[in-house]
């Protein structure tokens, strides 16, 4: 009733499409937090299987990270949703199925971040554990992984935006996130650019969340392995002059 | 309900030839776009003037932070009734790829840029090249080399990005496979050849990327 009387032009337009859209906005967070823990679980996993010493545990990881990495999310979310029931018999939850799909792509990326900061952490301090006595798990989780995990966090952040964004294909098996709100609502008649610059902007905004997010996870790894936090929000970055002396030369 | 052969059999050569023709079209366009936009932006970051670092920054983070969907939705739908202009969907496609991947391949002509030693722009300066030369001739021919095998992988990224512009009605492998799907009711197969195909394609690629890696020993 209310609603009839809001504002007419762009405003009124986005006071009553903005409801639905936070809707959808809602599922896209619920898919994404569904898939984060999927892809850091596998990350780690195929990770530490990467740098393991046998050659089985090494070979698994990186069939699983070029499957995985060489065929598209949208791809493999059809094939999950709409191509396995025909042969399993059961189809999925459309949520659960994007949850897998987004968990399973973002966790072979993962899987490289992990793999390469593991690696970066320098072989001293694993020698110094192996004179210390540690044993290998010991090394790994007290040694090791405090430092790799400092290493992998600003990777990760970008990974973590890019889990966000795949989540945005989750529409294609029926799911409705902000993106299949918005196409019900430019369907029904609303502007298209009203509706369409909303979606764009939650979805800044849940980047700006989670870049803010990964910043103070990142001063609290920094701090506990004793290195200096980075400043939670980006410092002015000095820059050099693009060209040390100005070409002036005569 | 079993895989079926002689139904695979029967529309792989049409899937194959669209996915071909549309899905590497959109790649190689929606490449060249991206590592042209890119150099021009990553030129812009390192502009003398912080009236155009700044933001040319904002639009690569903007850019970043948002799917790839969302923008393809804005420009097929908004562009035409808003600014009048009206491209076909491929076309609507390859720009908007090229311009999402411009946002990542600046950092990676930026990173490429950074890498070329101080000394190289001090030999420019001795052997007294225009500001102009320096860059043509000196630092981005280094730059671009050190960086190829990052184009390559972003090119891989973009032919996996591709199958998304079914969303604003292009045809490619993906697209028809759905078509065929829903008019036979079999998804299995279709949808299966697909995601070879992408397989068949990325893999082989992504190991001439890191071959590339190796021979220009980065």
């Amino acid at each position: 009733m209310m609603l009839s009387f809001t504002a007419p032009g762009p405003l009124g337009t986005a006071a009553e499409v903005l409801p639905y859209l936070l809707d959808g906005a809602v599922v896209t967070v619920k898919v994404a937090l569904g898939a984060t823990p999927v892809a850091l679980a596998l990350a780690f996993i195929a990770g530490l299987a990467g740098c393991s010493g046998s050659r089985w545990a090494r070979g698994v990881s990186r069939g699983y990270l070029e499957f995985f990495r060489g065929t598209a999310v949208i791809v493999q979310m059809y094939w999950i949703f709409y191509a396995m029931p025909a042969l399993t018999g059961y189809r999925l939850d459309p949520v659960f199925a994007g949850v897998i799909a987004v968990g399973l792509n973002l966790g072979a990326y993962g899987s490289e971040v992990v793999r390469g900061a593991i690696a970066a952490v320098p072989v001293p301090q694993r020698e110094a554990g192996i004179a210390l006595n540690f044993g290998p798990v010991q090394r790994m989780v007290r040694i090791i992984l405090p430092q790799a995990w400092v290493a992998m966090l600003p990777p990760l952040n970008n990974l973590w935006i890019e889990l966000l964004k795949a989540t945005s294909l989750v529409s294609v098996i029926s799911v409705a996130d902000v993106i299949a709100e918005s196409r019900t609502l430019r369907n029904t008649g609303y502007s298209p650019l009203v509706v369409m610059t909303l979606v764009l902007l939650i979805y800044l905004l849940l980047a700006l969340i989670i870049t803010l997010i990964m910043r103070m996870l990142e001063r609290r790894a920094a701090h506990r392995v004793g290195r200096e936090p980075p400043p939670l929000l980006p410092r002015r970055r000095r820059r050099r002059p693009p060209v040390p002396v100005r070409g002036e030369v005569a | 309900m079993d895989w079926d052969w002689d139904y695979a059999l029967s529309i792989a050569p049409e899937m194959l030839t669209t996915g071909l023709k549309v899905t590497l079209q959109a790649t190689f366009a929606g490449a060249l776009v991206a590592f042209a936009l890119g150099l021009v932006l990553a030129l812009g970051l390192r502009a003398p003037w912080s009236g155009i670092r700044g933001p040319v920054r904002l639009i690569i983070e903007f850019v970043r932070s948002t799917p790839l969907v969302a923008q393809l939705f804005f420009v097929y739908y908004v562009f035409p009734s808003a600014l009048g202009i009206s491209m076909s969907a491929l076309a609507t496609g390859i720009v908007v790829l090229g311009v999402h991947y411009a946002a990542y391949t600046a950092e990676v002509y930026r990173s490429g840029i950074d890498s070329v030693p101080k000394g190289q722009w001090e030999a420019a300066v001795a052997l007294n090249l225009s500001r102009p030369r320096t860059w043509t001739s000196v630092v981005l021919p280094q730059a671009v080399r050190r960086v190829l095998p990052m184009l390559g992988n972003y090119l891989i990224a973009i032919f996996k990005e591709t199958p998304q512009l079914t969303l604003i009605t292009v045809v490619d492998i993906l697209g028809l496979g759905r078509q065929l799907g829903s008019e036979n009711f079999r998804y299995l197969e279709p949808i299966t050849i697909a995601g070879l195909f992408f397989l068949l394609v990325a893999i082989p690629a992504s190991l001439v990327v890191r071959r590339l890696e190796h021979r220009l020993g980065t």
